[in-house]
């Protein structure tokens, strides 16, 4: 992984649909509203000044999360960054709410084998599809912060290495040669 | 003039008697005499609009004669039924000025066409669903967050798939006699091109002779295919049958000859239903049943 990631950019996606959608709404339903929110969002990530970027998408000032709009918003905005094609190097950390969010954002990431970084209320999580030793090694750079090239290989070993640089490629944490690893939500509070 | 009586009673239980009817080649003009009708649910409100809309398109609006008590055409008022109908039948049944916001009434007959109609039913339902969630259906307060979800998805699949308008409407009952409990009904119908015709292109290939009403709508239902080939597509259906599966409700779906369902224990009525009288678009009902235990 190349330069530090800029500082963090929060989004309100509830303001965004009320932008793009409505003034009154408030509901995040439909393809079509997805589809506008999720163009707002690349459009405030494009104007970030260097990549990557590291962007805090806010739900909760959303009260309705349909799977359709999860789908467009969260699922399809991961893959569109994800792809070799991608516009930019970005991380995306989510913050929901409780379990009105948390059914929608499972379903939708788990279709797609992805997983993401979110905040239900109660601390960061890992959501979606990951594999035991990905949430293992999750979990201990989420508790730790920030852990050094050094003791990476000697807290995780030579394999545990490859998961968490598998978690980087998945844009699921931060890893460089020269820093060592970051959890995404340390990068968030001290990029 | 052919006449189709409508039966003192319509729900979702009987309504393959209108269809059979309704669905005639007969050209001459219809007349829908509900004189009788003294109960009504939504799945019978939407079948009688759609109906109306089916007989209409042989050249001459059909009429339709209101029940005769008054509990019942008020009740009809209060359910935005002679709003709706104002535009399918002749007279009558379009005289009167909808009711707004009718305090007893979960979702009035809504019409469905575009995504704003969705956000519509989305924002209506949730001033109201809260209590009528919590008190009759003991369902958490947080429920209405999920029955919003399955609105929203029940009526994209009108925008998305159908290539028609359509309608939805719920209410809630007390059916202290039939189940000893209250249930939430909703009911979402539209005359569009059906399940089978919007799968055709993507996947009737693969299915070959098998290809079908039943096929088409078990692969929707069951498997989650949809027209688009997008990963994410097909969810919606999906998780509505997740949802009401966890409040042991039922899901139907009908479409062309085929009616397929998620049914409980509660229900005696079978999974899949085929060679029923062919009928345009889809018809969906939800029941969700009050907690018990």
């Amino acid at each position: 992984m190349g330069e530090s990631p800029t500082p963090l950019l929060t989004i309100d996606v509830g303001a965004i649909v009320g932008d793009a959608v409505a003034p009154a709404r408030r509901d995040l339903v439909t393809r079509p509203t997805g589809r506008a929110v999720r163009e707002a969002i690349e459009v405030r990530i494009a104007r970030t000044t260097r990549a990557p970027s590291v962007s805090l998408l806010d739900f909760s000032q959303v009260r309705i999360l349909d799977f359709s709009c999860a789908d467009e918003v969260i699922a399809k905005l991961l893959v569109r960054y994800l792809r070799r094609d991608r516009p930019r190097e970005a991380f995306f950390l989510f913050r929901a709410v409780g379990d009105n969010h948390r059914h929608a954002v499972e379903e939708v990431l788990g279709r797609h084998g992805l997983a993401a970084v979110c905040n239900l209320g109660g601390g960061y999580e890992l959501l979606g599809s990951a594999t035991g030793e990905e949430r293992t090694a999750w979990r201990a750079l989420e508790h730790k912060g920030r852990i050094g090239p050094g003791e990476l290989a000697a807290r995780f070993g030579e394999d545990g290495v490859l998961v968490i640089r598998g978690l980087a490629d998945r844009r699921l944490a931060w890893y460089g040669r020269t820093d060592g690893a970051c959890a995404l939500s340390t990068l968030a509070r001290n990029p | 003039m052919r006449v189709i009586e409508i039966p003192r009673s319509l729900d979702y239980r009987n309504v393959e008697h209108i269809y059979e009817q309704a669905a005639g080649d007969d050209s001459s003009p219809v007349l829908f005499d509900a004189r009788r009708l003294r109960w009504i649910d939504p799945n019978g409100m939407l079948l009688l609009l759609a109906a109306g809309q089916v007989a209409a398109r042989s050249g001459t609006a059909p009429r339709i004669s209101l029940p005769a008590r008054q509990e019942v055409t008020g009740y009809l008022e209060r359910m935005g039924f002679h709003h709706a109908a104002a535009g399918i039948f002749r007279s009558g049944a379009g005289t009167r000025r909808r009711s707004r916001s009718a305090s007893d009434v979960l979702l009035e007959i809504t019409p469905v066409t575009t995504n704003s109609d969705v956000h519509d039913v989305v924002d209506r339902v949730q001033a109201r669903a809260g209590a009528i969630l919590s008190t009759a259906l003991r369902y958490p307060r947080s429920a209405v967050v999920q029955f919003s979800v399955i609105l929203s998805e029940v009526c994209q699949n009108i925008v998305e798939h159908a290539e028609a308008p359509g309608w939805v409407a719920a209410q809630a009952y007390n059916w202290q006699k039939r189940l000893g409990r209250h249930v939430a009904v909703i009911a979402v119908s539209d005359l569009g091109c059906g399940f089978r015709a919007s799968l055709e292109a993507e996947h009737a290939a693969r299915f070959g002779d098998r290809w079908g009403d039943a096929t088409a709508l078990e692969a929707a239902f069951l498997l989650g295919l949809t027209r688009f080939a997008d990963t994410g597509r097909g969810q919606g259906i999906q998780q509505i049958r997740k949802q009401v599966g966890r409040w042991q409700g039922i899901l139907s779906i009908r479409s062309g000859t085929v009616r397929i369902a998620d049914t409980p224990d509660w229900s005696s009525r079978p999974p899949l239903e085929e060679g029923l009288t062919h009928f345009p678009g889809s018809q969906i009902n939800i029941i969700l049943p009050e907690r018990t235990g």
